[in-house]
């Protein structure tokens, strides 16, 4: 356990300082290029505002209003059948579709859970190892304007569903 | 897809909260949530920025360009139909480089150029080929080493460990992108049978 959490913390670092001596290396305006993408993340701060306000409003309506509660509360049944925590279970089913809106979702479960707790740690590992698998299909299918996907979306789908099947088990049996 | 989703969350939210008497709940909770959006931009804005700029020191050295070589034999495996020496080969590398560094911008353009060019030797112009399914499958896998937005968003909430996840981060991307693989195969397998039964 100490390892692997030694193993985690490690990789960012070691990330950045093996990019910094790379690009030392290589370039000798290293803090312009710094600059310049940073500016770049002030403007996707930016751009992701707005969508987050009214996602945010949306979903806190959804809990607020107990009709989260009132579905988990007929899908549990189910869910227990497979072991699957039905708290998680919003973002699951949002995960594929919008990725702003699972990680509104995601932030609504850490908060009120709590960020380190069994499910937090659920919630952020399905973010970190899943993408919003319906967007990327779209995007890349729409760019040559092909109309038959064949068998990508449902191929893509059952990927989402181990990675987030397997994202429960790991943090159950590391926790 | 939020033109759909948004509305109906509104619509069921705020109809079942008026049905049920639960109004004040509902009014400190969209005030709350507004606020809670204003927070969590406010403080995810140092991360992303400071990995942005990080990120754009790699993009602008031939790091892509060197790592694409170690993807050789994973390329092989995965695109059999795709010449080695092409460019197509090239850009398709690029963009899993990119991916796995966590350069989604970098990433998508590359990944679209990659598309156009196999677009341009698909004889079969409305339908995927096997590797642009391929490629796209892959690219619905967040293949990336490091999660950056959910480490800004631990951060921002307050964890005690943000990037205690990225071990887990890991096994569960490399379990997907195996169910991936056999599933592109394999259906494709069980496509291909079809087909031919049509004919």
């Amino acid at each position: 356990m100490q390892v692997i959490g030694f193993i985690s913390n490690l990789a960012m670092p070691m990330m950045i300082l093996l990019i910094v001596i790379y690009g030392i290396a290589e370039k000798s305006k290293i803090f312009d290029t710094f600059l310049e993408g940073a500016k770049e993340g002030l403007e996707i701060v930016f751009t992701i505002f707005p969508t987050l306000v009214g996602l945010f409003v949306a979903i806190g309506a959804l809990r607020t209003s107990g009709i989260i509660d009132l579905i988990v509360h007929f899908i549990t049944p189910i869910l227990n059948i497979v072991k699957f925590p039905s708290e998680i279970m919003p973002l699951a089913m949002l995960r594929p579709i919008s990725g702003n809106a699972s990680m509104a979702i995601a932030t609504d479960i850490m908060k009120n859970y709590g960020v380190d707790s069994i499910f937090g740690t659920m919630a952020s590992v399905i973010m970190g190892s899943t993408e919003t698998t319906l967007y990327t299909i779209a995007l890349y299918t729409s760019c040559i304007k092909v109309k038959k996907t064949r068998f990508v979306l449902i191929a893509a789908l059952i990927a989402d569903i181990v990675g987030i099947a397997v994202s429960v088990v790991v943090c159950r049996i590391m926790s | 897809m939020l033109n759909i989703v948004w509305p109906i969350f509104i619509i069921i939210s705020f109809s079942y909260a008026i049905l049920s008497g639960n109004i004040d709940a509902l009014n400190s909770s969209i005030f709350d949530s507004t606020s809670d959006a204003v927070n969590l931009s406010i403080q995810l804005l140092g991360t992303i920025c400071l990995w942005n700029g990080i990120m754009k020191i790699a993009n602008k050295t031939t790091m892509i360009e060197k790592l694409t070589k170690l993807l050789k034999p994973i390329m092989k495996l995965l695109f059999p139909e795709i010449n080695p020496n092409s460019n197509i080969h090239k850009e398709i590398s690029m963009n899993m480089v990119a991916n796995i560094l966590g350069l989604g911008n970098a990433a998508t353009p590359l990944g679209l150029k990659a598309m156009k060019s196999m677009q341009k030797e698909n004889e079969n112009k409305d339908t995927l080929t096997n590797s642009m399914a391929m490629f796209i499958v892959l690219n619905t896998a967040s293949i990336q080493i490091i999660p950056t937005t959910v480490i800004a968003l631990r951060s921002s909430l307050g964890s005690s460990n943000p990037t205690q996840i990225v071990f887990q981060v890991w096994i569960a991307t490399i379990c997907a992108a195996i169910a991936r693989n056999f599933c592109n195969k394999d259906i494709y397998k069980i496509f291909k049978k079809g087909e031919m039964t049509c004919k």
